[in-house]
């Protein structure tokens, strides 16, 4: 018997019984110390006067955005395609939280479970549903983009996924006059969009349910409800990982024409891929939109997507916990972390530099050392440290064998 | 007892309906695609029998502006064809070029409106000299920098590589030269060569014409006859075997990103001297497009590029300035990453290249 066992090849593919035991210990702590972080914020910690502590707000959109790095770890990360045009996602699912919860369509009076106000025109569902409706919607642009395009490979699938994502923008800029109609009311965007909530109902009998999250001091629910998000993003990327689609993304990702060979579906499995990416997108960009109450099509750069790509390669493309962490790291630098240290930065020195409008410098700096210097990001997964390194190990091998013993 | 044989005759042999399928598709997307360019094409000769004196000068315009893309597309394809790499960064070594050229031209050498004579064009001289080698240093730099140690690395890393240069260029500008415009008197004489009906035709835009073409013209020298073009020519056409008939592979690569860098110098000149502005972020539209008209020649192919700019050229300028059924300027973009898309999923290979978009 010379058969070699994974294990020889890429050490235990399972942790053993007391890492795992341990590892869910790690997530169970670091979960509740996330849900019950509000309250610590507003007990303890805001009197601790510093701009460092992420505030509510902050930490709505450190959860909001690590539920798209987790959509885009799908695609990225485990199916290897490259996707420059996420935000195309996150348009989608702001424009469908505004088409059905605000005053958009005012010719039509729909109020299906709504949390603004009754008898307002226009369309308004229950915001809940609306996120669900958004998700499954952007997961449908997801194969309508995916099918033409996902039959080239590599860098032509950057490439034009970065001109859908740049199509799309442009299409809700000018989409207020389509053969007379508006549909996305131009530069100036949607506002005025339901916020999320409980509804008066469920407030009645529980006194402490908000009716609606925009009413309340602070955006502590909305945290709660971005925090549920990315439990149930990282839930579904475990159980997808470890099924056989997931494993059907990993080969394609690793060869695809030998996934091919092995009877792997090419198109359906990456549609997929493409599709729970999709999916995620638009929850994340409809909450977000449900937060803010506004959107535009100023929102949607070249940039979020690059943006969202960084957290994808900064905590390790493929790795669910890597990409979390990668995800909340850079939001929070993105939302606050740069404020702070301008300002310290300013203090310390006297000066007078604005650090935040260099961010994308930071970010471009951020990507090109981590490609070149730990391209497998923060916490790596083990497989795709082994794929990046490769050619390494195997120079390595040669030398070895070439040296003189 | 026949009966079985017969049976088994009358039974009609099982036609795979699906297997016809992928025939079929071909067929049907090429009939799409020819349907597609006969629309256009119609369109096109609408708009020429409407009015022939707009469509003209709207098509003069469309080749001054297609000049531009030209030089940039040939930066991407000549990188493309030696390392099958999208030099993001490469639309913002163009801004780069845009922006030396206006603290040359403009602060160091002090061009105005006024000037004329020997002072404008010695001055232009330099500063087109001087952007090409900037660009071209620049280019190299990058490829030296961020490339070089990606080079037998999974595909996918260069490109992002590729990205945080473009983010890095571009907001280095930023840095040096602010958020605003950059811009300038128009320094190029505007005066009418010649005039269709009430229409005149600049002297600006030709002479951005009498310096794309010799730049055109010397860079297809460059490939074809010299040696270091040969060199590159073999390192793209097989890296391995280039080595080992004493191809120094690493150098040839640093000149191909050379010389797509000097031709994107004399873009940004051009770009500046002509449109009198440029910002920090202009190089990423510009690249777009210029990487689409690599696409749409045949990524690889020189020759392709620069028909590719021109065409783009013509696109942008038929759409915002034809009067009969032209979506208008805010669609653009627009058509024009819709005509990326067309191409590679009708034609991955492009007007004039071989087949290179299923390679992995």
């Amino acid at each position: 018997m010379t058969s070699i066992t994974p294990e020889e090849l890429i050490g235990p593919v399972q942790a053993s019984p007391e890492r795992r035991y341990r590892q869910w210990l790690i997530a169970i702590v670091v979960a509740t110390l996330l849900v019950i972080y509000p309250v610590l914020y507003h007990h303890f910690l805001s009197n601790v006067a510093t701009n460092w502590l992420p505030t509510m707000s902050t930490a709505f959109g450190i959860a909001a955005f690590t539920v798209m790095g987790l959509g885009l770890n799908f695609v990225v990360g485990y199916a290897g395609l490259l996707d420059l045009g996420y935000v195309a996602f996150y348009a989608t699912g702001a424009y469908v939280a505004g088409w059905l919860g605000s005053q958009q369509f005012a010719q039509v009076t729909v109020n299906v479970g709504g949390t603004g106000f009754k008898g307002a025109s226009g369309i308004h569902l229950n915001p809940w549903l609306i996120i669900l409706i958004a998700a499954v919607f952007s997961a449908l642009i997801g194969v309508v983009i995916g099918i033409p395009t996902l039959r080239l490979r590599g860098d032509y699938l950057a490439i034009v996924t970065l001109g859908f994502g740049e199509i799309i923008p442009q299409f809700v800029r000018n989409g207020d006059n389509l053969g007379g109609f508006n549909l996305t009311n131009g530069s100036f965007g949607l506002n005025g969009i339901d916020g999320l909530g409980f509804g008066n109902t469920l407030h009645r009998w529980f006194h402490f349910l908000p009716a609606n999250f925009l009413n309340e001091a602070d955006a502590t629910w909305y945290y709660w409800s971005a925090l549920l998000l990315v439990g149930l993003a990282i839930g579904a990327s475990i159980l997808l990982r470890d099924s056989r689609l997931g494993r059907a993304w990993v080969a394609i990702r690793e060869d695809e024409d030998a996934a091919g060979a092995m009877g792997v579906p090419l198109m359906r499995t990456k549609t997929l891929a493409y599709l729970i990416g999709a999916f995620w997108g638009g929850a994340a960009g409809c909450m977000i939109t449900l937060a803010s109450s506004s959107t535009s099509p100023q929102a949607f750069s070249l940039q979020v997507s690059i943006f969202v790509l960084c957290m994808v390669i900064l905590g390790g493309m493929g790795n669910v916990w890597g990409v979390a962490l990668g995800g909340a790291l850079l939001a929070y630098i993105n939302y606050q972390g740069l404020y702070a240290a301008g300002n310290t930065f300013n203090n310390v020195f006297n000066s007078n530099v604005q650090i935040p409008e260099y961010s994308y410098l930071i970010y471009g700096i951020l990507i090109v050392s981590f490609m070149l210097l730990r391209p497998e990001g923060l916490i790596p997964s083990a497989r795709r440290r082994l794929e990046l390194h490769e050619e390494e190990d195997e120079t390595q091998a040669e030398l070895a064998e070439t040296a003189p013993a | 007892m026949g009966t079985g044989a017969e049976t088994a005759a009358e039974v009609p042999r099982e036609k795979p309906v699906l297997a016809l399928v992928p025939r079929l598709r071909g067929k049907l997307v090429n009939a799409i695609g020819i349907f597609l360019l006969a629309l256009v094409a119609l369109w096109l000769i609408i708009n020429a029998v409407k009015d022939w004196q707009q469509f003209t000068i709207v098509g003069l315009n469309g080749l001054t502006n297609g000049s531009i893309y030209a030089l940039v597309a040939i930066g991407y394809t000549l990188v493309y064809g030696i390392l099958e790499l999208i030099n993001f960064a490469h639309g913002d070594v163009f801004s780069w070029g845009a922006m030396v050229t206006s603290t040359i031209v403009v602060s160091w050498l002090g061009l105005t409106t006024a000037s004329a004579g020997f002072s404008l064009w010695g001055s232009l001289l330099l500063g087109l000299l001087g952007a090409a080698a900037f660009c071209a240093v620049l280019n190299m730099g990058v490829e030296r920098v961020a490339y070089r140690r990606l080079r037998n690395a999974p595909r996918l890393a260069p490109l992002i590589t590729a990205i945080g240069m473009s983010f890095i260029l571009s907001n280095a500008i930023a840095v040096f030269y602010g958020f605003d415009y950059v811009s300038t008197e128009p320094l190029l004489p505007t005066s009418a060569v010649f005039h269709i009906g009430n229409q005149a035709y600049g002297w600006d835009k030709l002479i951005v014409l009498l310096i794309t073409f010799p730049a055109l013209a010397m860079l297809s020298w460059v490939v074809k006859q010299t040696r270091w073009g040969k060199a590159m020519r073999a390192t793209a056409q097989n890296r391995d075997a280039a080595r080992l008939m004493g191809i120094d592979v690493d150098r040839a690569i640093s000149f191909a990103f050379g010389l797509g860098g000097a031709l994107a110098g004399v873009g940004g000149f051009v770009y500046f001297v002509y449109f009198t502005q440029a910002r920090y972020d202009l190089g990423f539209r510009i690249g777009l497009f210029a990487f689409t008209a690599a696409v749409l020649g045949g990524i690889g192919n020189i020759a392709g590029a620069a028909l590719g700019g021109y065409i783009i050229g013509f696109i942008e300028n038929f759409n915002s300035g034809l009067t009969w059924h032209a979506p208008g300027p805010n669609w653009t973009e627009s058509l024009v990453f819709m005509l990326l898309i067309l191409i590679l999923v009708f034609r991955p290979s492009g007007i004039l290249g071989e087949s290179l978009a299923t390679r992995s």
